[in-house]
């Protein structure tokens, strides 16, 4: 958060100073690889809201292993990829903020035990992504594909949290390590259905599942950084790891019901495919890689469905590990290859893949890590990529064919590794081959810092595939003992291999890969007829859940947003003071009504009679000629002065009831508003009569109304002692726990610190509105100023209203 | 607007710097006895205010230093930071009071806790709402 002051400082260093912390961060995980991969699990907690059963506890095993160290991995390339690219923004510093924001909100997401914590970092990363994809904010695409982002996982996060409460409260802790301890599962909890329904649409707005998945490609409109790191490697893939970190518990591990597999498979696998077809139609680049992450991420799910499904635990464990290894692997090249299209963009300012080629010799390095991150996304070996698709397929056909779903699931897998094989060749082959196409400017290779990052995720997929005992068979074993819900006795004996000569024998899983690989090469030469022929099926995209966003959020909710403010919110302070009351009125009066009245027993009169005295007596009669003075008189001086005798009044008789506290707030508080209340009048235009008769009649009859109800209230208040007051606890804790003998301010500063925080910010939100409003002028035309109607227009806009606010202030000083 | 009147000018060079600590006092004195730091900031405002009517806004934003927003701010950081140190520092739940002694020089043992710079970022937020909506009414 403290970026753009470093920024300042520090100037171009800022890029390498955040790498390195992100860099030593990335260090510490990977330090952890070989204890995690024991099985051990690293926990940490700090109590939050222990009466909520909410604490900030954070665990590390091997599944949040995976994704920490994908998160901050990728993460060290992204920010000095960032510092290259958006070297020339003055808004670097905000970039980085963003960014750093983003990234801890993610690690807080895969690392948090408590799934309240889980949620809060969940619901971090919507609002930091919305800043970051609506970082250019002064383009207006940009900005509405940040809001529909936001507003698709904003609501899907809604769900999520429904749905995480549910969780706790049919397993009865928020800790996801003591449920997975106790061998938990929600499947046999009358809530198991909605949990599921619940948490399912929380995570497929997240990963972009059909229907959801229109907001991804949107989203491209982000800086290359931003999609090479949010929308490849980590943000997307939340919902992923949400649903691996609950199959145990939803999935109920091997064997679980059969709704959980049958809708993550068919979700998934209708994703996978969609995607991956969507993507072979499209030829601009971030477009093309943006649909094929939705179809990666479908894969991902659908295998994820097949962990449940797999009939004995071994096979679980073996699916499980398929997903691990496919993670790394998509994290690897889709991650490169997302740079590789900003570099590439970059150095020709083209976004057409089709208009792109031959950069091969002047961007060798781009060109290197382009090509081997194509070869591990088409799965060729010995490249990461070719381990995750073999795991893959030869666990699916191992539990597949016994069940149609399973059949048409590996058919599905192998019509898609075709399309993806096009998909790798058209974005990271085409722009390096061929006639070299002419630019007004010779394109050239970037900086470094530019092509180090896809050059590192590349090499890291060859050497993992290569040596895959070196860092990503035990990452990988221990992320799929996670998933799985292996113990941690059993975590050695389980079955991962992933090195060539194991993957490398010849059997129905490495003929599907080669074939696919064959087809895809076809489909590649023959793209033009390919998109010639599907052109009809363009279509169908807009059918899906894009037009039903369109309908609901701008016709529905902006619709009555405005037609609520039209009613409730005309501008005059008369009607929201009616609208208020009456509301009150409305519903404190049903409710009171509804107690019955018990309190209307009781001897009012003789109770007041019997200990009023004399100073009592005259400080009412006084508060009575006050009001009713401030409803008689005819100019608002007056109504002012009548109201501050009651308020003065009132404070007096917190003196003589004994509230020293209150009534000298009482006294400071009256003596400032009537005070501020005059330099208002003085402002305001003259006095133009009262309201109609009728509307007057009108309001006196609310005024009464609310007078009898609060009458009422105290009453009913008073009557009802059944319980014992809080007051005494306090007294007597005052001291004790407090330290200090000031019951009144060691309940606002030490027991309700929370509701005076609270309050303090809602008065400085307010003084902030009230310092905007006076600075907005109406013109003569009676329409605010331009500098009023600019503030909030999109993220980072308020800055610019105010600096615009106070320049328009110094003119308007008074002569 | 200003008032114009000698009367009120000479009070005010009397009566200012009597609220400010007055408004001081309540705050420090407000664990034990009554004040506290809404009141103290409505005292500090009205000081202000007084400032601002007898001898007009200038003099009374060059009483305050700051600008009076910037009060709001540090007074709204004050009181977060009190409330997180506790969680932060000490693994307790946030707005758990923390209370450290430390030996004055001159004054003897002073009593220090988070409830009390809570307070104090009260007092801040207080005086800055108060100070900035009525200058800003005024000046116009």
């Amino acid at each position: 958060m403290l970026a753009p002051a470093v920024c300042r400082l520090a100037g171009r260093a800022t890029g390498y100073l955040l790498a390195a912390v992100v860099g030593v961060t990335a260090v510490y995980f990977a330090a952890q690889v070989p204890v995690i991969a024991q099985g051990q699990t690293l926990r940490q907690a700090i109590a939050w809201v222990p009466e909520l059963g909410v604490s900030l506890s954070f665990s590390l095993d091997g599944l949040s292993l995976l994704f920490a160290l994908l998160v901050t991995g990728v993460g060290l390339f992204i920010v000095l990829y960032a510092s290259s690219y958006l070297q020339d923004d003055a808004l670097l510093g905000r970039f980085y903020a963003y960014l750093m924001g983003f990234m801890a909100s993610m690690l807080g997401l895969v690392l948090a035990d408590n799934i309240l914590t889980l949620f809060i970092f969940w619901e971090l990363t919507s609002v930091t992504s919305y800043l970051l994809i609506g970082f250019d904010h002064k383009d207006a695409k940009a900005r509405k594909a940040a809001l529909q982002a936001l507003v698709v996982t904003g609501s899907g996060g809604l769900a999520l949290l429904a749905g995480l409460v549910l969780l706790q409260l049919a397993s009865g802790t928020g800790e996801l390590s003591s449920m997975l301890a106790s061998g938990f599962t929600a499947s046999g909890s009358e809530l198991y259905t909605p949990i599921v329904v619940l948490v399912l649409i929380g995570a497929f707005t997240k990963s972009a599942q059909i229907p959801f998945h229109f907001w991804l490609p949107g989203a491209m409109t982000a800086p290359s950084p931003v999609s090479a790191y949010l929308h490849s490697s980590t943000m997307v893939k939340a919902g992923v790891y949400l649903l691996a970190r609950l199959t145990p518990i939803l999935g109920g591990g091997s064997g679980g019901p059969q709704g959980w597999t049958i809708t993550l498979s068919v979700v998934g696998g209708l994703t996978m495919l969609w995607g991956a077809f969507v993507a072979s139609r499209q030829t601009h680049f971030k477009r093309v890689l943006a649909y094929s992450t939705v179809s990666s991420l479908g894969m991902m799910v659908m295998l994820i469905g097949a962990v449940s499904a797999a009939p004995v635990a071994g096979a679980a464990a073996a699916t499980a590990a398929g997903l691990a290894t496919y993670i790394l692997a998509h994290a690897c090249f889709k991650g490169a290859l997302f740079m590789v299209a900003g570099a590439v963009d970059h150095a020709v300012h083209l976004k057409d893949v089709e208009q792109v080629g031959g950069l091969g010799r002047v961007m060798p390095f781009t060109a290197a890590a382009a090509v081997t991150a194509t070869i591990s996304m088409m799965g060729v070996p010995p490249l990461l990529g070719f381990a995750a698709k073999e795991q893959v397929l030869v666990t699916m056909l191992a539990g597949g064919p016994g069940s149609m779903l399973g059949a048409v699931l590996v058919v599905a897998a192998a019509v898609a590794s075709v399309l993806t094989v096009l998909l790798a060749l058209l974005v990271g082959l085409k722009p390096f081959i061929g006639p070299l196409m002419s630019t007004s400017e010779p394109p050239h290779e970037g900086p470094v810092r530019l092509w180090l990052g896809p050059v590192a995720l590349g090499v890291a997929g060859l050497v993992a595939g290569i040596a895959p005992w070196l860092f990503a068979e035990p990452i990988v074993r221990a992320a799929a003992a996670a998933v799985a819900g292996v113990p941690r006795g059993e975590l050695a004996a389980m079955p991962v291999d992933l090195s060539l000569g194991h993957l490398l024998h010849l059997g129905p899983a490495l003929y599907i890969s080669l074939g696919a690989i064959a087809a895809g090469v076809g489909l590649f030469v023959l793209r033009a007829r390919w998109r010639a022929i599907t052109a009809p099926l363009d279509k169908l995209d807009w059918l899906t859940a894009e037009r039903a966003y369109e309908a609901i959020f701008h016709g529905g909710v902006l619709g009555l947003a405005s037609l609520s403010t039209r009613i409730f919110q005309n501008g005059s302070l008369r009607v929201y003071i009616r609208i208020v009351m009456l509301a009150v009125l409305a519903s404190a009066g049903l409710a009171l009504a509804g107690s019955g009245g018990a309190f209307l027993g009781r001897d009012l009169l003789g109770d007041v009679k019997a200990d009023t005295t004399m100073i009592e007596g005259v400080l009412v009669s006084l508060i009575i000629a006050g009001a009713v003075a401030a409803t008689l008189v005819g100019s608002r001086l007056a109504a002012i002065v009548a109201v501050g005798l009651v308020g003065y009044c009132i404070a007096l008789l917190f003196v003589v009831f004994g509230a020293p506290d209150v009534a000298m707030t009482q006294f400071a508080v009256e003596t400032l508003s009537v005070i501020i209340l005059l330099l208002v009048v003085f402002r305001l235009p003259r006095f133009n009569g009262k309201s109609s008769r009728p509307a007057r009649i009108f309001d006196a009859g609310i005024a009464i109304g609310v007078g009898v109800l609060m009458t009422g209230l105290v009453l009913a208040a008073q009557s009802n002692l059944a319980a014992q007051p809080i007051s005494h606890f306090f007294a007597e804790r005052s001291l004790t726990e407090g330290y200090g003998r000031n019951v009144v301010n060691v309940i606002l500063v030490d027991f309700r610190a929370l509701d005076t925080m609270g309050e303090i910010t809602v008065l400085g939100i307010a003084a902030v509105g009230i310092w905007t409003l006076l600075r907005i002028r109406p013109t003569r035309s009676g329409e605010i100023s331009a500098t009023a109607r600019r503030a909030g227009t999109g993220p980072g806009a308020g800055h610019d209203s105010g600096t615009a606010a106070a320049e328009d202030g110094k003119d308007g000083v008074p002569s | 607007m200003i008032i114009r009147s000698v009367i009120l000018q000479s009070a005010t060079r009397l009566l200012v710097p009597l609220l400010v600590l007055l408004s001081v006092a309540a705050l420090l004195r407000g664990h034990n006895a009554p004040g506290g730091g809404f009141v103290g900031g409505l005292i500090a405002a009205a000081a202000v205010v007084l400032q601002a009517y007898s001898c007009g806004s200038p003099s009374a934003r060059r009483l305050l230093v700051l600008d009076p927003r910037t009060y709001l701010g540090i007074g709204l950081l004050v009181a977060i930071i009190s409330g997180l140190w506790a969680p932060l520092l000490h693994g307790q739940p946030v707005f758990t009071g923390v209370w450290g002694t430390f030996a004055v020089p001159a004054v003897g043992e002073l009593k220090i806790g988070t409830p009390v710079t809570f307070d104090i970022g009260v007092y801040l937020t207080v005086l800055g709402v108060v100070a900035s909506m009525a200058l800003e009414l005024l000046e116009d």
